[in-house]
Parts: structure tokens; sequence; C-alpha cells
């Protein structure tokens, strides 16, 4: 019986990886021979003859996520801090977890749609502050929800010994509670980054999508995943082939983030030799 | 009773009177404490004389643990707990309304059952943590204070060479000095201690044993143990204290001697608890 257990969560092991190593893998072998200096760089040339790049796309998906999560990252880390260290089993706190968990599942179209109403059809045209929004919209929940978790996770005796020291609650909880559970508060912010880096429907009502780089706060910018839809629904092959570098490159994006986080979070002391690298570490300290 | 009112009391002027030479450094008047509706501590009477160590000892669920949280305003920071009655340090007391139940940890360090280190931070990040955190900027003041508190809690030869080392790579003994050290470096006037050797081998308790006795000199201590051999070894004065109320108190020696009370003597020579 042991054995056709450990043989049934080895087959679920490899059913579920199937799908992830033949996505990487398709991308990876349509992709890679798309990309090139120029088509990191480049805007996108003409539709028919092809030529030009995805690079207002890859602008434009590092300036919206960036922007979403100077919204994102500090209501959602300080919402946790409240659910976590503040509010206790009050009702209200009840009802805000209730209602985290419920935009947790929210469809990103409808999220999308109300950031087309109100920062789009107030405004009067599409916009990167409307898509900053939307997105952070989708990102608080699961910030809030990882922040809230990991910080419960803290014993309560660490939290004491830094109220004995006579310091004000407020710096406990930022420098000692905060500081401790900041691996599993980062891995969910990264987990939310990655979430909203690859959200194409809520950016469809908002940004847009256009084929020139940033030009201010509150006109519309190109995204990765707008960038790949309208590639993919184009009838040319340099369209597909382009789409499937910009899939690559989105992949690629997402993927050094997990990977780059993870360096300067998890205290393994690997020598990157990099002194940018070594400043970043540096600061999360 | 505010301070104000207590210092003008027949008590205080009693007690003064007939206490010229001993003064005390922390007086316990009418102390009561609830959880929800369970009244754990009953009216609780004491005094401790500076650079003492007094030690509360009792079976499980006496109160003692309730009792020393509550001389630093620790214990009602748990949710449901609910404290009346006046703790006297010096002629301030740390119930008064006036008096701000944050600073007042400033004076009144504290050590925990298990050791408890921050666990993200370095052994000078620990010692350090209060400073830093109290606004204290000065780095090179920082750094001596760290070193003197490391070396009051005989943790200094240790661990000077690997400062920069996780609290946590620390051996438990090692950690639960670290966060005496910790403690210390707030330059406390009474230094409170909850079972500090209950998570620890004999070896690394009975270091700890000799250092809460070097600490005496210029501290007042008061320890929570439930090992009453330690309570004889270390304590100057001892108090005994059952179902929240505190039985019998009076020099170590005594209570383990000549105990007053019925109860008390059945304890000490294990008849129950």
């Amino acid at each position: 019986m042991n054995r056709v257990f450990t043989g049934a969560t080895i087959a679920c092991i490899v059913l579920a990886m199937i799908p992830l190593g033949s996505i990487l893998l398709e991308v990876v072998k349509n992709g890679i021979s798309a990309i090139s200096f120029e088509f990191l760089t480049r805007p996108q040339g003409s539709i028919v003859t092809g030529g030009g790049g995805i690079g207002p796309a890859i602008q434009g998906t590092i300036l919206t996520v960036a922007y979403a999560s100077l919204i994102g990252v500090p209501v959602g880390v300080l919402a946790g801090i409240y659910l976590s260290e503040y509010a206790g089993n009050s009702r209200f706190a009840y009802g805000v977890r209730f209602f985290n968990n419920v935009m947790t599942g929210m469809p990103s179209i409808v999220i999308g749609i109300v950031g087309f109403i109100t920062l789009v059809a107030t405004i009067g045209y599409f916009n990167i502050t409307a898509g900053a929004v939307a997105l952070s919209i989708i990102m608080i929940p699961i910030v809030v929800g990882v922040t809230e978790e990991t910080l419960k996770l803290v014993p309560n005796s660490v939290r004491e010994a830094g109220h004995s020291l006579g310091i004000p609650k407020w710096k406990v909880t930022m420098f000692i509670t905060l500081n401790s559970a900041k691996n599993g508060v980062l891995t969910g912010i990264v987990l939310a980054l990655s979430r909203i880096a690859g959200e194409t429907a809520p950016l469809i009502m908002t940004i847009l999508g256009t084929s020139l780089y940033f030009q201010g706060l509150l006109d519309p910018v190109d995204a990765l995943p707008l960038r790949i839809w309208r590639l993919a629904s184009q009838p040319y092959d340099h369209a597909h082939s382009f789409g499937w570098g910009a899939a690559l490159i989105l992949i690629i994006m997402v993927l050094s983030l997990s990977i780059l986080l993870r360096l300067l979070v998890l205290e393994k002391r690997f020598k990157l030799g990099i002194p940018e690298m070594l400043k970043i570490r540096r600061m999360w300290k | 009773m505010t301070s104000e009112e207590y210092v003008g009391s027949v008590d205080y002027k009693t007690e003064r009177a007939d206490s010229d030479v001993l003064s005390y450094k922390v007086s316990v008047r009418n102390l009561n404490s609830w959880f929800g509706a369970k009244q754990a501590l009953k009216d609780i009477n004491f005094d401790v004389k500076e650079n003492t160590i007094t030690s509360l000892i009792g079976p499980s669920g006496c109160g003692k643990t309730t009792l020393i949280r509550c001389l630093n305003r620790m214990n009602e920071m748990t949710a449901s707990a609910s404290v009346k009655g006046s703790v006297f340090v010096d002629d301030t007391d740390i119930y008064d309304g006036a008096v701000d139940p944050v600073l007042i940890k400033r004076r009144i360090g504290m050590v925990f059952q298990k050791p408890n280190p921050f666990p993200t931070m370095s052994i000078h990040g620990n010692v350090a943590a209060g400073l830093k955190l109290n606004g204290v900027r000065d780095r090179k003041l920082i750094d001596e204070i760290v070193v003197d508190s490391l070396k009051s809690a005989a943790l200094w030869d240790e661990v000077k060479d690997e400062l920069d080392k996780p609290g946590l790579s620390l051996s438990g003994g090692q950690q639960q000095r670290l966060c005496i050290a910790r403690a210390l470096a707030m330059q406390p006037e009474v230094l409170l201690m909850d079972e500090p050797t209950s998570a620890l081998d004999p070896i690394a308790s009975s270091k700890i044993e000799e250092l809460i006795n070097d600490l005496k000199r210029d501290l007042t201590i008061i320890i929570v143990t439930h090992n009453m051999q330690q309570a004889a070894r270390v304590s100057d004065y001892t108090a005994f204290m059952y179902l929240g109320e505190m039985i019998e108190y009076g020099p170590t020696k005594q209570i383990f001697e000549n105990p007053q009370k019925d109860l008390t003597e059945r304890y000490i020579s294990g008849k129950f608890g």
C-alpha cells in the first residue's frame, strides 16, 4: 500500500510537470530565433512586412508593474500588518479577511472594467495610471494574505522580547516582527508581481497597447501580454515568431525576478561578484 | 492610588520610618490580575530590596509568571488580561495613568523562559537592537555598550570574534546569555527573569546562575523558578505562591529551613506541587 501511495504521488508530480515542461520547451524552441538586439529595443515595424521589435512592450511591462507595485506593496503590506498585529479577532477584521479572500478570486476582466470606468472614461483616454491601479487591485489581496499569514508565524516571544526593551509597538512591528518575516513577505510580493506581469485582460481595458514608448503617466503604453495577444492574432508568420519571442522574454523576466529575489532573500551566501547585487543585498539586510 | 498619594499615605511613612537602612527598589501593593473572569493574582503585597535576588516559587499555575509579567506591565499586553493595583519602582507607581507602559520597560528588563533572540539579527544586532530602536545613533557608544553588555552576560569571550554571526547560531545557553546581554544593554535598574534556565541543560543553567549572582551588584533581580534548589542557591529572598496568592515571603534561608506556614512546608518538602 505504501508503494502504491508513493507511486501515485510521483505520478501526479510527473503529470503536473508535463504541461509546465512542454510549455517552456515550446516557447524556447519557437521564440529563441526571434530574439536579437533589435527585437529587444526597437518599436514594432510594419505589420505586413515585419521587422522592428518589442521594445515598447518590454518597457511598458516594467513600468506598469513597477507603478502598480508602488501602490500595491505598501498598501498590501500595511494592511497585512494591520490584520496580523492590530486587528485581533474583531468583527471588522473578520470582514476584511473575508473580502480580501473574495478579491483574490475576482476575475481580472472585472477589475479591468473598474479601471476603465474610474480612470479611463473619466480622463478620456487609455493610460498607464489606470493600468497600474487595476494591476495593484489584483496585487493587494495577494500581498495582504501572504503578509498576514507570515507575520502570524513569527513567534509571540519575539514580539515580547522587543516590547520588553521599551521599544514602541510600531517599531517592534516594522523592525522586529516584519523583519523576522521578511522572507515570506518578499516571496509573497514576488508571487504577486509574477501574477500581474502576465495579466492581459485588465490591460486591454486600461492601457490599451501602443507601438510607442512611454509618453507620460496619462498616456497609453504597451505591455508584453498585450503585444503577445496582438501578434498571435495576426495572420503573418513573422508576427507569430515575434509573439513567441515576446512570450519567451516575459517568462524570462518573471523567472529572473523570482530567482533574483530568492538569491537576495534566502540568506544563502551566493558569491555573485556583482557589486550592484551586493548593494541590493545590503539594502534588504 | 497614585505615587503622590502613596508617598503621602500612612503606609509609606511608617515603612520609611522603620526602614532608614532598607530601601525598597520594588514595592507591590494590592496587586490583582484577571484573565477574562478568572482571577490569577489575589491581592499581592511584597517589597524587594535593592541589589538583592528574589525568587518566586510555587506549583504550576500559581500565578508566579503572571506576577513577574505584571512588574513591567507586560501582562496587560496579553488579550483578555487585566491588572489592578500598584507596583512602585523607587517612588514611581508604574500603573499610574501618567506612566508610559513603553518607557517603563526600559527601566525594568526582562528575560524569558525560552531564549528568544531576534531571528534575523546578528549577535551584535541583537544586543544593539534596544538602543538603536530607542533612537541611539552614536555608533561608538552602541559598540561600547554591546561589548560591556556581552561581558556582563559572561558571553564576550565566546563570541568576540563572531559578532556578525546570526544570534540563532549560538547554543541554547549562549542564546539565553545573549538575551540577558540584550536586556542589560538598556541598563535597567531591575531585571525580571521568567524561568530563565528551564529550557537549558544543567551546565548552561549553572552558568546562568553564576551570572545572576554577579549581576546582583548592579541590579535588583526577581526570578521565577520552578526549581526549588535553584531558588535556594541563588536568591536572598523567596516568595511562595499558591493559587494566585502569596502564601509566604521572607529570607530564603527562613523559607527553606523554617517556613512559618504549613502549606509552604508541605511544598518545600515535596508533598505536593
